[in-house]
């Protein structure tokens, strides 16, 4: 398994955190998705392998979880958030305006890598609705014209890495 | 009759100009104090105080804390484990996220002294995969309480140890039902327990016996502990004690989150001087009370009945604007609670749309093991979205309550309940919209509000 260093000892301690190493499946599959992007099916192994399991075991939990996948997405992810409250304050249209600024569809990889567009259920902030959260960031009160200015944002700073 | 001004016992710091949720500002608040306190008392006085409190779990279902540690088993010689219950997931649910943004400790310093109450050694959190920055932001509090040892070996002297690690779900709201989130933490998918006979209390995390809380009313125990659980009773009504927040969401001026004691406030003050009323030009058409699992009410209904007040029955004939908002009344009148989220639609908001919206979350939420569930949420969600954007007929609504009505009652858990609960009220209540919903259709706005 290809992991940064730091990955690996980060792993090794979030075993030590149960008396039961089955326990460690989730926390190993957000650090091997955060370092490699997805879960392949080389981490399925890896993991089932690291705590004693079947690799059905691991699988089963990668499918029942909505936020572990099996392919990469683009560079950014953006999930906005589609439940009740934020879709009474407009959560379609910012949605429907992220995938516009990218050219993009739901699920999909914009054609400039640069963000996947997802539609989430709630996010739990629904008093500053609609909200929008981009990687680890929460975004609130994201309407039409705050998620242009977020797009332009994201653009802003992917040309500045080119 | 004005609103009650607000009491701000939980999230008291919470928006506070200078409050920072590192430990040197909650220690200059008088930060941990408590637990100094509380580790000098027997732990079964604590217990006491908070059966004393009448506390009932701000989760959702309202049950007595006291009541729900006392079903401990304590005589198996297994370790006792706590569980914070951070999954806060319910739709229109936001409280637990500002504690544990802007006052992390103030949930820390509740987890170890209910802990130190129930000789719990080790404690997790487990907390919503949608909230990174929460989880960091605990890890770093527990840090810091580490190294003031007031967690881990032998806390303030005492003897007594106590660990508490941060457990991160993966975007499963079925993990906030308590023994799903033990599957959960045990690495496993987040199926449901059946029950009875074993509760946590008795076979929970590893089959040890186990306390699941939620972080509000963790964060309660700690001011209980504080101030006594009379003194404690003594806010909000006989039965519905302490201060209750409310997470108002959708359609008023003021959104937000708002502490009252329980039982206080009615939802017409809730949301008419809390909360500045409509949107210009709107009025209120729908509220969903508790969660957007709670039975909605109609604005322009009543409801009659006889209650308790004191050892007298009264009659009481409310408007949806009269209702306190206290498990009890809630409850009273059809629907609940909850966990206090109260989602509020006005007039330009079509009824079917709505349910369509919340029908796509129960059917992606359902974790599948029950047929009932897994088969009537994904059949709920097909006929309201076929409504919305294909063909609507005029028995679609008899037909969504037709699937709705077999479910409750078959299915492991409550979420057999929270699924069909919805469709079941949203037609009974707008029976009239579902039946002309196939006509009106026709000439809804085109560029109305999309909700699903």
């Amino acid at each position: 398994m290809n992991l940064k260093p730091e990955t690996f000892q980060r792993i090794d301690e979030v075993i030590t955190h149960y008396p039961v190493k089955r326990s460690a499946t989730l926390p190993l599959l957000h650090l091997v998705q955060e370092d490699a992007g997805y879960i392949s099916e080389e981490a399925i192994l890896w993991i089932a392998q690291k705590l004693e399991l079947q690799p059905i075991n691991v699988l089963e939990v990668v499918t029942f979880y909505p936020m572990f996948r099996r392919a990469p997405i683009g560079r950014r992810h953006i999930k906005v958030c589609r439940t009740l409250s934020c879709a009474l304050m407009g959560g379609y249209k910012t949605c429907e305006t992220f995938q516009e600024e990218f050219k993009t569809t739901l699920g999909g990889i914009s054609p400039d890598g640069e963000v996947t567009v997802d539609f989430v259920e709630c996010l739990a902030s629904c008093g500053t609705a609609p909200v929008v959260l981009i990687d680890e960031t929460l975004h609130e009160k994201v309407d039409e014209s705050k998620a242009r200015e977020l797009s332009a944002q994201i653009r802003a700073e992917a040309s500045a890495r080119k | 009759m004005p609103a009650p001004v607000q009491t701000r016992v939980i999230f008291k710091h919470i928006d506070e100009p200078g409050y920072t949720n590192d430990i040197e500002c909650y220690l200059r608040h008088g930060g941990y104090e408590v637990l100094k306190k509380s580790v000098a008392r027997p732990p079964a006085e604590l217990i006491d105080e908070v059966k004393k409190s009448g506390l009932r779990g701000r989760g959702g279902a309202g049950f007595p804390c006291g009541v729900k540690w006392g079903l401990v088993d304590r005589k198996s010689g297994k370790p006792i484990y706590l569980i914070v219950n951070a999954d806060e997931s319910e739709p229109g649910t936001f409280k637990d996220r500002y504690i544990i943004h802007q006052d992390p400790h103030q949930l820390i310093e509740g987890t170890i002294i209910s802990c130190f109450a129930n000789n719990v050694k080790q404690a997790y959190i487990y907390i919503r995969g949608e909230m990174p920055e929460g989880a960091r932001i605990l890890e770093k509090a527990i840090a810091e309480a580490r190294a003031k040892n007031f967690v881990g070996q032998n806390i303030l002297g005492t003897g007594y140890s106590c660990e508490i690690y941060v457990h991160r779900g993966a975007g499963a709201y079925i993990c906030g039902e308590e023994t799903g989130l033990i599957e959960s933490l045990e690495g496993k998918r987040a199926n449901p327990r059946i029950k009875p006979p074993y509760f946590p209390a008795v076979l929970g995390l590893y089959q040890c016996p186990t306390i699941v809380n939620n972080v509000e009313t963790l964060c309660h125990v700690k001011h209980i502990v504080d101030i006594g659980g009379e003194a404690f009773a003594k806010t909000g009504t006989p039965n519905n004690t302490g201060t209750r927040i409310f997470c108002v969401s959708g359609h008023v001026q003021r959104p937000g989150y708002y502490e009252f004691p329980a039982g206080t406030i009615t939802m017409g003050q809730l949301l008419n001087e809390v909360c500045g009323g409509p949107l210009p030009g709107r009025k209120f058409k729908a509220v969903i009370p508790g969660g957007s699992s709670a039975k909605v009410l109609r604005f322009g209904e009543r409801y009659k009945g006889k209650r308790k007040v004191g050892a007298d029955m009264v009659d009481y004939d409310w408007g949806v604007e009269d209702v306190p908002m206290d498990f009890d009344s809630l409850a009273m009148i059809g629907s609940m609670g909850g966990s206090g989220g109260v989602i509020v639609m006005d007039d330009s908001v079509n009824m079917v749309e709505a349910l369509a919206n919340i029908n796509a979350f129960y059917s992606h939420e359902s974790c599948g093991q029950c047929t009932p569930c897994r088969e009537g949420s994904l059949w709920m969600k097909k006929i309201t979205t076929r409504m919305v954007h294909g063909e609507a007929r005029p028995q679609d609504g008899a037909l969504l309550k037709g699937v709705a009505d077999q479910i409750p009652g078959r299915t492991i858990c409550a979420f057999g309940e929270a699924c069909s609960w919805p469709t079941q009220s949203f037609y009974l209540k707008f029976k009239d919209e579902f039946d002309a919903y196939s006509e009106a259709k026709k000439t809804l706005p085109a560029d109305r509000l999309t909700l699903v």
